[in-house]
């Protein structure tokens, strides 16, 4: 039952970037839809992949992440399950540990608390503990993030909660392409593979997204590897690096830095765990000044971490560090305040400004 | 049963919660049309009205005191205004202004007015451990106050529920747990999700007493919530309670409701609690004028707390820095008092095992 050796990659790569004539892809899907596009593919490839979670049936997902999906496999397969996150996240555990490939959704990230045990103690940690006999491959699906005023109970990322711990893969996609190559990933790893939406990228109607997220997306079935960051924007000048909603702050922000003469390159992480740092690395050895940004909380969190782990290995080409996080206080509710601490493009801008300007010599 | 005008006070907090759910339904929608964008308007964010269960909220609060506790869940307003939650106060709150309840870092599922005993929460059923915590304290400090724990008939597979239901059983405290029972749990219908149609029935398990009010019968609800209550107050301990009322509108605002039948949705604006007391309040000689002067007043008081709560100010960006913690973030003090521990020998019989 044990399936814990990864295995090859099963289908042709499309996106490898050494292929000479790369096929163009002109359709474009939001990002709900690149998402279902890949859960739709594997369940009609592995009838051992269903979906579990609060209004994903008939509702098709708060957030549109299983729209249309009831219509073509049924109750049994896309299940409305009791509002009891302990006994159906551990539920999917146990069913991945009989060798079934679940996908769990937790509606809003913010109801972690109610089955973090579930998440933290088993789903995380079973592989390891059992010595790799046991391995755990699900998939927990989960809203995240704020800009819509539905404060502190219901806007948050916790994307250093989720990355803290050793033993889940952590998936945070920002494009359509992403969303569905990283997705095909998650379903197919033998692994616990924590995959967080960000709910203004989706392409909700009643949520109207940024246009960088709806992207080109191929027809067909790929994968895209984990701890693989992506260059969304080149830049000779400071390194942006962020994920989620905030790569589409970051790379408006460097279109306006790119007016006064700042050439900004914008890193999309895409992944925390595993977490790309030599991408990171290679970036602030070329512009030597770095701003990371996140829309989780600035302590003991994703700001730190690359910071760290740049200071730690290349502490020299390090000129300036700046971050740009959500100030350590819960998000409150009244849109001021919420836009005061939510990193605005004007926030990442003034940031790459800020940084550029403690080296005396930047061109 | 109670006499008329102890009928006549339920109806006035029926049709106040009624009228100011409608209201805060038209000030929502402002800046959404034609396309609902949930973040435009001068309420942003989710907003879950209780329209239709009125009769819960008000048949169980008119035993409660300001002393006693209430929590309620993410559709708060109709126990708020039952409870006497200041309503100028929680509509700027729902307005995000700076003199809402808590200065607009709460929001509408987040209402907390600790004079009037009443507090919500966002998380489904995570209003019931606070619950019993305030039967706790009730039962230390030999308090003859209660608390009531609401929740939708959603909540009652989450284990902070059922964990609280057993505590407050094995521990006697005087809590009342009323389940409103919708029939929706946003998309999923309660046999999808229970396979126990009688919710009350979850308090055998808890050798609690458990009773279902089987209509939208605000005399119905009182009459059983007073007996609870009255049991919590006796220290006879706790209590479940089981009022089927009807959502009117859909889970939050926008929710499409593409998932409900319509004769579902007819049959919950056939059954009105409200019409259903006026009726006996008319069958009790209460004249039409009463009735309809009682309406009119609590329509004035609603919009004036609109009104009242779209004058204030919103707050400045920089407060949202503020409230994190109650005391400083050094704790009770910022000193550290000066003792010998005798550290420099201590450290040095650590190094001295050690070698």
């Amino acid at each position: 039952m044990a399936e814990s050796e990864p295995e090859p990659e099963q289908e042709p790569e499309p996106e490898t970037e050494d292929d000479a004539e790369p096929q163009v892809v002109e359709r474009d899907l939001t990002m709900s839809r690149a998402m279902v596009e890949a859960i739709a593919h594997e369940m009609r490839e592995d009838e051992e992949v269903f979906y579990m979670g609060e209004d994903v049936a008939d509702y098709g997902g708060i957030f549109d992440s299983t729209e249309g999906l009831l219509e073509e496999f049924g109750h049994d397969r896309i299940m409305d399950v009791p509002i009891s996150e302990t006994a159906y996240i551990g539920a999917a555990v146990g069913a991945a540990q009989e060798g079934m490939r679940p996908i769990a959704e937790l509606m809003f990230v913010d109801f972690f608390g109610v089955c973090m045990d579930q998440i933290y103690n088993q789903m995380a940690k079973n592989t390891y503990m059992s010595g790799a006999s046991v391995s755990v491959p699900m998939v927990l699906t989960t809203a995240v993030g704020g800009t819509y005023n539905d404060a502190a109970q219901h806007s948050q990322t916790l994307y250093g909660t989720f990355a803290h711990l050793p033993g889940m893969k952590v998936v945070v996609p920002s494009t359509a392409y992403d969303a569905k190559g990283l997705m095909h990933n998650a379903i197919r790893d033998d692994d616990p593979v924590v995959y967080m939406f960000h709910k203004r990228l989706m392409g909700i109607g009643w949520m109207p997204a940024p246009d960088g997220p709806k992207t080109p997306v191929p027809e067909e079935a790929y994968t895209i590897p984990f701890g693989s960051a992506d260059v969304k924007r080149e830049g000779e000048d400071v390194t942006v690096v962020t994920l989620g909603l905030h790569v589409h702050r970051a790379l408006e922000a460097a279109a306006e830095l790119a007016d006064d003469g700042i050439d900004a390159e914008v890193i999309d992480l895409r992944t925390l765990v595993p977490l790309d740092t030599e991408t990171v690395r290679e970036s602030v050895a070329k512009t030597g000044h770095l701003v990371v940004v996140d829309e989780d909380y600035r302590s003991y969190g994703v700001t730190g971490e690359i910071i760290a782990s740049v200071a730690e290995d290349r502490l020299a080409d390090l000129e300036g560090v700046e971050r740009v996080a959500v100030p350590d206080v819960p998000l409150p509710y009244s849109r001021p305040m919420e836009n005061e601490v939510i990193p605005s493009v004007e926030d990442v801008a003034a940031a790459v400004r800020s940084v550029r300007s403690t080296e005396s010599g930047a061109e | 049963m109670g006499g008329v005008t102890e009928l006549q006070a339920m109806f006035e907090d029926m049709v106040t919660a009624r009228y100011y759910e409608e209201r805060l339904q038209e000030e929502y929608l402002e800046g959404k049309q034609p396309a609902f964008d949930i973040s435009a308007g001068p309420i942003p964010g989710e907003l879950h009205l209780a329209a239709g269960q009125e009769a819960a909220a008000a048949g169980v609060c008119r035993h409660l005191r300001d002393d006693d506790t209430v929590t309620a869940p993410h559709r708060p307003h109709h126990v708020a205004i039952a409870k006497g939650v200041d309503l100028k106060r929680m509509t700027a709150e729902i307005f995000g202004r700076e003199t809402g309840l808590c200065g607009g870092k709460g929001g509408h599922m987040h209402l907390f007015d600790p004079d009037a005993g009443f507090a919500c929460s966002g998380i489904i059923a995570e209003g019931c451990p606070p619950a019993v915590g305030a039967g706790l304290a009730a039962s230390k400090r030999n308090e003859d106050s209660v608390a009531v724990a609401f929740l939708g008939e959603g909540a009652i597979s989450q284990g902070g529920f059922l964990e609280s239901l057993n505590l407050a059983a094995v521990r006697e405290l005087p809590v009342v747990f009323v389940i409103e029972d919708n029939d929706w749990a946003i998309s999923m219908p309660k046999e999808r999700v229970s396979d126990v149609a009688d919710g009350s029935r979850r308090a055998e398990g808890f050798d609690m007493p458990g009773t279902r009010v089987d209509s939208d019968d605000a005399i119905a609800v009182s009459d059983a919530a007073k007996e609870a209550i009255g049991r919590a107050r006796d220290r006879n301990g706790p209590s479940l309670l089981e009022v089927q009322v009807h959502r009117r509108m859909g889970h939050f605002m926008g929710d499409p409701q593409t998932y409900r039948p319509e004769a579902d949705q007819e049959a919950a604006a056939d059954r009105d609690s409200i019409e259903r007391l006026a009726a006996e309040l008319r069958r009790r000689g209460v004249e039409d004028e009463t009735l309809e002067s009682i309406r009119e007043d609590a329509h004035e008081r609603v919009d004036e707390a609109i009104e009242w709560a779209k004058d204030q100010p919103e707050p400045s960006p920089e407060d949202a820095y503020e409230d994190v913690f109650a005391n400083p973030p050094s704790g009770v003090t910022d000193e550290e008092p000066a003792y010998d521990l005798g550290t420099d020998a201590r450290a040095g019989a650590e190094s001295g095992g050690d070698d």
